[in-house]
């Protein structure tokens, strides 16, 4: 056991674990922060999304002796006022059934439009290929991106 | 360190803000619910719902179906808030706990609205009439010169109105009327429009609580070690590495196999690393070629299911004949969210917190573990990350209360994605060999099916009907084509592999098989497929409805780019009516792309067409990720497969275009959770027999080049 100082969603958190506990169980054991989902703890469903410096990362792949320091964004802090452009896209569409994976969802292409605010539709199967959805919401989650690339084109025009 | 949520706001992001709702009217339900278990003999109890009126006007309707992703948490509402005159945007929902008054509290076989459709309108409509009758006293002139309209009560003759919060009070001490009038559906607000689901915004916001996001004073964590081959036992363990890990408390054997304790679910699971468990060798002799061969050698002596004319006779006598053996394979749920629950077990009670399908279930499980009487049981439903039928078992409450009882302390068990994968509970394997004859005009004489597969009925020690699993045979026992000379048996196999009920249960298979041999016969007598089916299907309308919307909006006969090819597929199930088209091709290294579904349902009357096509998007997704990768494989004994690299499920960029079309003329209500995913496979299937003139007659079809 060891202390490790984390910034999520802008606080400063110190948490005293093995420094080999994921960032994943970090978050939701120790800071209540259970948004953020556990699906395989392999690193090959992302419902476990989170961002790491802004970039998308699978927070059950990340151990916690390895992200100390950085700056943590869960899908609780995604918008820091309301709801982020993304979140209001997902819920136009009516995207979630069970909505397990959704917060991964959410957070992988928050990331993605961030990084590209117009992505083509094979950019966005390419990305979000990475996660699943049991339920089969993709051609929703394919609307909702496309709808929320489209807001925030008008916003910036 | 996990911290509790609070009650409130557990209730609060259960379903919206119920928690310190005043109760001031409950309708007891009790007489409706008897009138239900009459008219359903088959599904008893089937009630569901109760509604509340508090003084402050707010009005709070208790849903006791289960939330996994099919929409029932705003039909439900939709229903009653219909008849009860209420505006949408003025109720709340909750999800309501186990409840006598609502009969069996099991949520599967996409029953919830079909079988409680007319429950939930008497429920709203017989409150509506109670208020109405509380403002009549009140005023006192006669009920039918007041109407109900929008939460307020009128007298239109004297123009004096009250609000239903005003009239509640009185209205709850007055009898729930027996046979409250319905409203004519040309008057209907509320079913049958797009209202967007209650539990979106939740669910996007990642506040929605699962099973996982329970958070109990003082809860511990644990991780089973389970039995690594099947019908293994534990012989002894070491639990000395594992109780050095900081932070694992105790190591407990419990029915399941072998547990570590731990103060949260990291060190649960590096504990359970570190144990040594020497089990008995179990059951190596189990293999995916041992199956296959065990579900073959039962094909003798299957039981007769359905016979009419000569099959045997008309298959010696016919123009041409042919035979194929059709095999599927053990299949996983495997639901987003991992199995869990929570348990916490005191001296005189028991609480358990599940994402179960079945609240009554649960509840009969933790009682029987606990040792516990029913009434001392306490159960709270989560939101379900998945459920597909796997969430309708128990193995997860057993498991957390076992280890509550034992450490004395409320646990959470979590399994992991490789536990929940191997921990059983499989759709079941099968072996079909059929037989087809056609006339000189090519024309289908005779049909000859022979099944074997594992029953889960049986399994499960639930009644079978002379000797059959009828949901082993649904879908293939009443093939609805006009065949003359026709013969149907199934057959019994004793496997020690537990089997369950997975989305569309029989009909997930069946369909398959049986829609792919026909399309097999429609090319050996050089038939189109989809004429051949329109003309076998006189007697069927909603067959013929359904085939003939989706092959117009598909285009059916119409051009398609080189190295395309259509397939077609029909299949009744859940009381819907479902065709689809494949439009599909062979994309790299000779695997099946799968570019446009074309989906035509009748489901009778619709409460929300938004759910309806999200339902069979789903269902597609679900009955495509099986028949182009499913499949659960076993090696002497063990469970090969464990994550999503050896169990691959869809992914977006498999996933087809789909157009829904809702084709209804108004039957009684069908489900629509399942009977999506039946016809996906063999549309599939048979545009690649289109496509390459080669039938696929194995499940997962895997390379096609």
């Amino acid at each position: 056991m060891a202390e490790y100082a984390i910034q999520v969603n802008g606080t400063r958190h110190t948490v005293e674990v093995d420094g080999d506990t994921p960032l994943l169980w970090v978050l939701r054991d120790e800071l209540g922060l259970t948004g953020t989902k556990f699906g395989c703890g392999g690193g090959f469903c992302r419902a476990c999304t989170v961002h790491v410096d802004g970039r998308a990362s699978f927070s059950c792949q990340l151990r916690i002796s390895a992200v100390a320091g950085r700056s943590i964004t869960t899908i609780e802090g995604l918008a820091s006022d309301g709801r982020h452009p993304v979140q209001e896209a997902w819920i136009a569409e009516d995207v979630p059934q069970c909505g397990y994976c959704q917060p991964g969802q959410v957070m992988s292409a928050a990331a993605l439009l961030a990084e590209n605010p117009s992505p083509s539709d094979e950019q966005v199967e390419g990305w979000m290929s990475s996660n699943l959805c049991r339920c089969g919401t993709y051609n929703r989650i394919r609307a909702a991106i496309a709808r929320a690339a489209k807001s925030s084109g008008e916003n910036h025009a | 360190m996990l911290e509790p949520l609070s009650r409130r706001r557990f209730l609060a992001v259960s379903g919206g803000g119920a928690a310190g709702l005043m109760l001031s009217f409950s309708l007891p339900l009790e007489s409706l619910a008897r009138e239900v278990e009459v008219a359903q003999s088959d599904e008893p109890n089937e009630l569901n719902a109760w509604v509340r009126v508090s003084e402050d006007g707010s009005v709070s309707f208790s849903v006791s179906e289960i939330e996994m992703g099919q929409g029932v948490f705003t039909a439900i509402p939709m229903i009653l808030a219909e008849e009860l005159e209420v505006d949408w945007e003025s109720i709340q929902v909750e999800q309501a706990s186990v409840d006598p008054r609502f009969g069996r509290q099991l949520t599967g076989g996409s029953q919830s609205i079909r079988h409680g459709f007319d429950s939930f309108r008497k429920a709203g409509a017989a409150a509506r009439e109670m208020l109405i009758a509380a403002a009549a006293g009140q005023w006192g002139v006669e009920a039918k010169e007041c109407r109900a309209e929008r939460g307020v009560v009128h007298h239109s003759p004297s123009g004096r109105e009250a609000s239903y919060g005003q009239l509640a009070a009185r209205a709850a001490t007055l009898p729930p009327p027996q046979d409250p009038p319905l409203k004519d559906r040309s008057d209907y607000r509320i079913i049958g429009q797009r209202i967007p689901r209650l539990d979106t915004p939740s669910k996007v916001e990642g506040k929605a609580v699962y099973g996982l996001d329970v958070r109990v004073e003082g809860m511990r964590v644990a991780q089973v070690e389970r039995p690594p081959t099947l019908g293994a036992s534990v012989e002894s363990f070491d639990a000395a590495q594992a109780l050095k890990v900081t932070g694992v408390e105790q190591v407990v054997e419990i029915p399941s196999g072998v547990a570590v304790v731990a103060r949260s679910t990291w060190p649960a699971k590096k504990g359970r690393d570190r144990l040594k468990v020497e089990w008995t060798p179990g059951q190596v002799e189990v293999s995916d070629d041992s199956i296959l061969a065990s579900c073959r050698e039962s094909l003798d002596g299957g039981i007769e299911v359905r016979n009419e004319g000569d099959a045997e006779a008309a298959l010696r006598d016919c123009a041409t004949s042919l035979e194929a053996t059709y095999t599927f394979p053990y299949l996983a749920h495997a639901t987003m969210e991992p199995m869990n629950c929570t348990a916490h077990v005191t001296e005189d009670r028991c609480e358990v917190w599940a994402p179960t399908q079945s609240l009554s279930s649960t509840q009969a499980a933790a009682a029987r573990t606990s040792g516990m009487p029913l009434e001392r049981v306490v159960v709270h439903p989560t939101f379900l990350g998945g459920g597909f039928g796997r969430r309708s078992a128990t193995d997860f409450v057993e498991d957390a209360v076992s280890l509550s009882k034992a450490v004395g302390q409320p646990v959470q068990v979590v399994y992991s994605r490789e536990d929940d994968m191997r921990a059983g509970f499989y759709r079941p394997v099968g072996y079909n060999e059929l037989a087809g004859g056609l006339d000189a005009d090519g024309q289908p004489v005779a049909w000859r099916h022979r099944m074997a597969s594992p029953s889960i009925l049986r399994e499960k020690g639930w009644p079978m009907r002379q000797g059959v699993d009828f949901a082993a045979v649904e879908g293939a026992r009443n093939l609805p084509y006009a065949i003359p000379n026709l013969s149907v048996s199934w057959s019994d196999v004793d496997l020690p592999i537990s089997t369950h009920f997975w989305r569309s249960v029989g009909s997930s298979h069946n369909a398959w098989v049986t829609e792919c041999f026909f399309d097999e016969l429609c090319a050996a007598g050089g038939r189109d497929p989809l004429e051949a089916r329109l003309k076998l299907l006189d007697e069927h309308p909603r067959h013929q409805r359904v085939l003939r919307v989706a092959g117009e909006k598909a285009g059916w006969g119409g051009s398609l780019p080189e190295g395309h090819a259509r397939g077609v597929a029909v299949h009744e199930a859940f009381g819907s009516f479902v065709a689809q088209v494949a439009e599909v091709s062979i994309g790299p290294g000779g695997r099946p792309s799968v570019e446009r579904v074309v989906c035509a349902i009748d489901c009778g009357d619709v409460v929300n067409p938004d759910t309806v096509e999200a339902q069979m998007e789903g269902g597609i997704a679900f009955g495509l990720s099986a028949a182009l990768h499913g499949a659960v494989h076993f090696d002497q004994g063990r469970v090969v497969s464990g994550n999503f690299d050896g169990y691959p499920l869809l992914r977006m960029a498999e996933m087809p275009r789909v157009e829904t079309y809702i084709a209804t003329a108004g039957d009684p209500l069908g489900g629509v959770g399942e009977p999506g995913t039946p016809p996906i496979a063999p549309a599939v299937c048979n545009a690649l027999l289109a496509l390459t003139g080669k039938p696929v007659r194995s499940l997962p079809i895997g390379s096609v080049a």
